[in-house]
């Protein structure tokens, strides 16, 4: 019930505001001040305009703030691990989703932070998104005990039971079984709790996603399926993978409705993931929501993204790029000043710096942890033995 | 006690746990209106209703994974598949995320939950629906593997298995499934990973699993008249393995013979004899013997069936052999 009175309380408030500041978000650019923005003051009207309205959703500046300091967050923290892999501090496979971020961040607002999420490997945008404490997801990276899981999973295994984020799973498509039984639980269990199934475009091949889509139609499942379509799987262009390149479509078969969104822009992810979330929430099954996005990095760590020109690149990275676009449109709207932006990159740069330094400075796991978390209910005398060779 | 079934028995500690606890769910192909494919399920849906007794689309990864995703979102599903031969579909589920869940997640998430349905043989099916597939699972660390042989021991391990805290793969046998044998009645849990002595014996120890514990059992008589008193032990609980009750029966009769049904490369036969090699081996008389499943593909002609399967007879002359009596 809980989660209805935030959402009734939440939609009092955005009608309010909307009914409040009329003309608002229709091309007026209204000045203010505020502690953080330090812009000039232009009361027009002389109606406190707080935030952004994107089509006919207020954004309070709090929120604003908020959104483009996690991308932001995300981004440096992303670029950090980079360096750091190059460094050889990070081991393994690591994805990283620059360009991605305003999907992380659009739907984190969106969601309650009761309902479930779970992603493949590319994780560490949706964790941190999450609010899942950052040393702890640069210490797993970098194989620590105060890892998020210790130190066992690494990269793509990155798991916080506290925030409801379910993985971190690294086998393409696995995670959407695994997310529909988390939607079941919450049907089963009639808690109005909606599981974030996340997967990509390359994930969306695999038959599990299916049988995933069928049974959470049939049974009516409060499941949203986010499909980040980043283009590519791995070397392999969407075009040279899907018969059917609208991925919002693929659910037709199944009767399960799908809708297709600007993933480079967080007001636009936040808007149409709240939709599907309601939809999710209220009963009518699961939806799917293809988000358009673009990955700047290679695959992973050892991908060069040679099959990618830079023309391509360039144009998803300066023209459509999710953190440029937010502090454009919070500059337009005297918001922020692009100093202050500098200022609080400056800021975001040097938190993680000293994040990656806390995480570096922490030891490796104790050598007994490598026995440790295999089962739960140990049977002692039968063999193979808890915590021994032979 | 009264005589029931094998599948009465499992039905039975379905029935007891999903009374006890609102957090068993069984779903499965063909589970609720159909009472299950086999009859395990006769009357549950009646019982339970449609939100704890589902009958799936076929799609056993997609409903393998569901179970999963359920599990760790606090219930304890009972995942049916019609034949583990159908699980072969769902393994990524089974290996990659059911069994890692604990240690990939450092503890946070766990699936306790029961993967179960009929294994091994069963009659004039061919290749792909006779196999005796335990040791896939068997050698994966986050499994529990267990498979009753009788009556009352199918029902005391599935009750267990739906209340152990981890994944329990549950492998019934389908030939076993009319068997009728005492099974007490109320709650009856057998423990996990305690083996049984099925007979009593002084000259050859005999370990048999499954539906081969009957056939050892059936050994024991013959060998019984031909003046070799045979010990049967039944693991029941095939991972984790009671070695103990095998260790303690080869030292007092220094002979041993393992049966199982599935191949004999790398099969459950080779790890229990390497473990009885390994712990016993200043016990051993005589190295051990196999008898197992012949390394080929499940035929169809009745003939060829009950060669490719092993056979009492096989059992009685290798345990004459370590006796040498041959």
């Amino acid at each position: 019930m809980n989660f209805y009175l935030i959402r009734i309380v939440r939609k009092m408030i955005a009608i309010i505001s909307h009914w409040l500041l009329p003309g608002y978000g229709c091309g007026i650019i209204r000045r203010l001040s505020f502690p953080n923005g330090g812009a000039m003051v232009a009361k027009q009207k002389q109606v406190k305009a707080k935030g952004l309205t994107h089509e006919g959703r207020n954004y309070s500046v709090e929120t604003l703030h908020k959104m483009h300091d996690m991308m932001l967050y995300i981004r440096r923290f992303e670029e950090k691990a980079g360096q750091m892999y190059g460094l050889k501090k990070i081991g393994g496979f690591c994805h990283l989703c620059n360009g991605q971020e305003a999907i992380c961040v659009g739907m984190e607002e969106a969601a309650e932070p009761t309902d479930y999420m779970m992603t493949s490997y590319r994780d560490h945008g949706h964790i941190l998104a999450r609010g899942s404490d950052p040393t702890a997801v640069m210490a797993e990276l970098l194989g620590r005990a105060g890892g998020i899981v210790g130190g066992k999973g690494g990269s793509m295994h990155m798991f916080d039971i506290e925030k409801n984020f379910a993985g971190g799973n690294g086998i393409v498509g696995e995670q959407v079984p695994i997310g529909i039984g988390f939607g079941f639980a919450s049907k089963y269990r009639d808690d109005k709790r909606v599981s974030i199934t996340i997967m990509g475009d390359g994930g969306i091949n695999q038959g599990a996603v299916y049988e995933s889509f069928n049974m959470a139609a049939l049974w009516k499942l409060p499941v949203v399926f986010v499909i980040e379509n980043n283009q590519y799987a791995m070397g392999t262009s969407i075009s040279r993978a899907s018969a059917e390149t609208h991925l919002f479509k693929r659910g037709i078969s199944f009767k399960v409705p799908g809708m297709q969104v600007d993933g480079m822009d967080v007001l636009e992810v936040e808007r149409k993931m709240s939709e599907a979330l309601e939809h999710a929430r209220s009963g009518e099954g699961p939806i799917i929501v293809e988000m358009m996005t673009y990955r700047y990095r290679g695959h992973s760590m050892s991908d060069p993204a040679t099959y990618r020109t830079r023309g391509e690149v360039d144009e998803w990275r300066s023209g459509r790029d999710p953190i440029a676009r937010l502090q454009k449109q919070m500059v337009d709207a005297g918001l922020m000043t692009e100093e202050a932006f500098k200022q609080k990159d400056k800021e975001i740069k040097k938190e993680v710096a000293s994040v990656a330094k806390a995480a570096e400075a922490q030891p490796e796991p104790d050598p007994s942890a490598l026995w440790d978390d295999i089962i739960t209910d140990e049977i002692p005398g039968a063999y193979p033995y808890p915590r021994q060779v032979g | 006690m009264a005589k029931i079934t094998y599948r009465e028995a499992l039905n039975q500690a379905m029935c007891n746990e999903m009374e006890r606890d609102d957090r068993v769910f069984l779903m499965g192909e063909e589970v609720a209106e159909y009472n299950g494919a086999y009859k395990v399920s006769q009357g549950m849906l009646d019982r339970f209703g449609p939100r704890r007794v589902i009958d799936t689309p076929i799609t056993e990864l997609g409903f393998a994974g569901l179970g999963v995703g359920a599990s760790m979102a606090g219930l304890r599903p009972i995942i049916e598949f019609m034949t583990w031969n159908f699980a072969i579909l769902a393994m990524d589920q089974i290996v990659n995320a059911a069994a890692k869940m604990k240690y990939m997640t450092g503890g946070q998430y766990s699936c306790p939950m029961v993967f179960r349905g009929a294994g091994g043989a069963a009659a004039r099916v061919s290749s792909q629906h006779s196999q005796a597939l335990e040791n896939w699972y068997a050698n994966i660390p986050g499994l529990k593997v267990v498979m009753p042989s009788n009556p009352a021991d199918a029902k005391g391990l599935l009750a267990a298995s739906i209340r152990d805290n981890d994944t329990v793969i549950f492998i019934e046998n389908e030939i076993n499934y009319g068997d009728v044998a005492e099974v007490p009645e109320g709650e009856y849990i057998v423990p996990l990973g305690k083996a049984d002595v099925k007979r009593a014996g002084s000259d050859v120890t005999l370990v048999a699993h499954s539906r081969m514990t009957g056939y050892a059992l059936a050994a024991a008589e013959e060998l019984a008249r031909q003046g070799i008193d045979a010990e049967v032990i039944d693991p029941r609980t095939i991972r984790p393995l009671d070695e103990a009750t095998i260790l303690t029966s080869v030292a007092k009769t220094n002979r041993a013979v393992v049966i199982e049904e599935g191949w004999r490369f790398a099969g459950i036969g080779a790890e229990i004899s390497a473990r009885i090699m390994e712990k016993g081996f200043d016990d051993l008389d005589a190295p051990v013997a196999r008898v197992t499943g012949k390394d080929v593909p499940m035929p169809y002609a009745a003939n060829l069936e009950t060669l490719a399967l092993p056979s009492v007879a096989e059992i009685v002359e290798a345990a004459r052999a370590v006796c040498n009596r041959n």
